[in-house]
């Protein structure tokens, strides 16, 4: 494996960071099939847009966790007017904003039929070079 | 206290073959001569940004351009609610003593300038780099994003958005510098192409070329002038994916934090300039701020409550919706008319009381909230 920091985009596996300390789950926004989040080890605050520290108390002791992808629509809509080339080929598509159980809100795709209050669970479809979190219904 | 002095507006819509520079030219020009100054006059100059031509120093761009040699001038980004956010800076400067007579310009060839893709491309960067631009939303989409919880939530349906639109357009057909004059009814907005469910074309703005500017001054004797008499922010979050609410954003604590400032209460105002980039825009801003109860803009609407002969008229020169949309001057759109209403010089759009106003925009996805609380000077 490189030194690269970012998990392969077969994903599944677990990348070692640079310094070869905690091992970093595999991450969507790195090429990777897994979704992650921050915990505050200090306050216990869950968020989503990776940085440093913890947006809630300040503390520099923020957790990369790796989240299971299940939760619930909080809001939906279908694109019918997409933005590029690459876009227009999938139109419409849905996008949803998701409450994670973990306790996060995630931007994503999802199944045409989606609606708000639906229990979905993340998967992920490749689209060009780079996954996309794809929300289907949660099979019961 | 600061006087808004005058005010110079162009025709939105397509204006072939002209430059950011130039529509900002045309627009001083107008706010100058309705402020009965010359270049020479002007001590600041505040302006926004282009996305037609990204610069970063704009303003001093400007001063150069138009002739101009201000002693205090740079740009500020705010999106959406850039215009109402240099009034508020211009107002708070004139105050400070910073400044006598602040030129506030905003204007670009949005619509002739770029691509349509480019156009939307460049807006939906508001979103989050990594965790939402890659997923291909536009702005019509994060606005659907909201609609689809607001609607959820408080029971508004797709006719009671349309009703917005509807007056809007109303408001725009009384208006020759309008980009859409042809009036409209529900069955059009419902029949029309979607974009972002539940978001059809007839509900989003139109991408412009325009320019506006006005004028903010310490002068209590120039002829058209309005009373700034408060202006306040609040900035909840940028990205629509992590915003803590969907249905409170931070509008109703922004105009509270300018109304009381002002030693008022919403039964004061009169005439009411609210930002409208999509017809959920501004229900959620009517309902948020209090000036329709929540579920009830549209129904509102429908009965005249925001017409010129109701209780509260709205955005009459027709808003972002009809009058068009060319970015920073898009807004400032809403303040040209309302301080022409408010020196009694609208014509046929003039309302009978416009005594007080209150104007409120946003930017991003409803992310920074400016609001301004004029008052007509006797």
């Amino acid at each position: 494996m490189s030194a690269s920091n970012d998990t392969p985009a077969t994903g599944g596996g677990v990348a070692p960071t640079p310094s070869g300390a905690a091992p970093r789950p595999p991450d969507w926004t790195r090429g990777g099939a897994g979704l992650v989040y921050q915990v505050c080890a200090r306050c216990g605050h869950a968020w989503y847009f990776r940085r440093a520290f913890c947006p809630e108390c300040g503390a520099a002791e923020a957790r990369e966790l790796a989240a299971a992808g299940r939760g619930t629509v909080h809001a939906d809509t279908l694109v019918h007017r997409a933005p590029t080339d690459e876009f227009r080929a999938l139109a419409p598509y849905r996008i949803v904003l998701v409450d994670i159980d973990e306790g996060f809100r995630m931007m994503g795709h999802g199944e045409p039929s989606l609606t708000i209050g639906d229990r979905v669970q993340c998967g992920f479809k490749p689209l060009g070079d780079r996954l996309l979190p794809y929300f289907e219904k949660e099979v019961e | 206290m600061s006087y808004l002095c005058g005010a110079g507006l162009t025709r939105y819509g397509r204006h072939e073959g002209r430059s950011t520079l130039d529509l900002m030219s045309e627009a001083a020009t107008l706010a100058l001569e309705d402020a009965a100054l010359e270049r020479k006059d002007v001590d600041g100059l505040l302006c926004g940004y282009s996305t037609t031509m990204p610069h970063i120093m704009l303003a001093t761009v400007f001063a150069e351009h138009f002739g101009l040699h201000p002693s205090y001038a740079h740009a500020i980004q705010m999106g959406g609610a850039t215009g109402f956010g240099l009034v508020m800076l211009a107002h708070l400067l004139v105050e400070s003593g910073a400044a006598q007579r602040i030129l506030v310009v905003g204007g670009e060839n949005r619509m002739t300038g770029q691509s349509r893709d480019s156009a939307i491309q460049v807006l939906a960067q508001t979103g989050h780099p990594v965790y939402e631009v890659p997923l291909g939303p536009t702005i019509p989409a994060y606005y659907g994003l909201v609609a689809s919880r607001y609607m959820h939530e408080f029971g508004t349906d797709e006719a009671g958005l349309a009703e917005l639109a509807v007056l809007m357009r109303r408001h725009a057909a009384a208006h020759p510098g309008a980009q859409f004059r042809d009036l409209i009814t529900v069955g059009d907005v419902l029949g029309s192409r979607p974009i972002a469910s539940p978001l059809k074309i007839l509900d989003c703005c139109p991408v412009s070329d325009g320019a506006c500017a006005v004028v903010v001054s310490s002068k209590a004797s120039a002829a058209h002038r309005v009373a700034i008499r408060s202006a306040a922010q609040f900035h909840t979050a940028q990205h629509v994916s992590v915003t803590p609410s969907l249905t409170e954003f931070g509008a109703g604590r922004c105009t509270r934090r300018a109304l009381d400032d002002a030693g008022r209460s919403l039964a004061d105002v009169e005439l009411a300039a609210i930002y409208d980039s999509f017809t959920i825009t501004l229900t959620i801003l009517l309902e948020e701020i209090g000036l329709a109860p929540r579920g009830q803009a549209g129904r509102l609407a429908s009965e005249g409550h925001f017409g010129r002969e109701g209780a509260m008229p709205l955005n009459l020169h027709g808003g972002l919706l009809s009058y068009g949309h060319c970015g920073v001057a898009g807004a400032m759109a809403h303040l040209a008319e309302t301080h022409l209403q408010m020196t009694g010089r609208a014509g046929e759009r003039q309302v009978p009381r416009a005594g007080t106003a209150l104007l409120h925009g946003d930017g991003g996805v409803l992310s920074s909230h400016v609001s301004l609380f004029l008052e007509a000077c006797a």
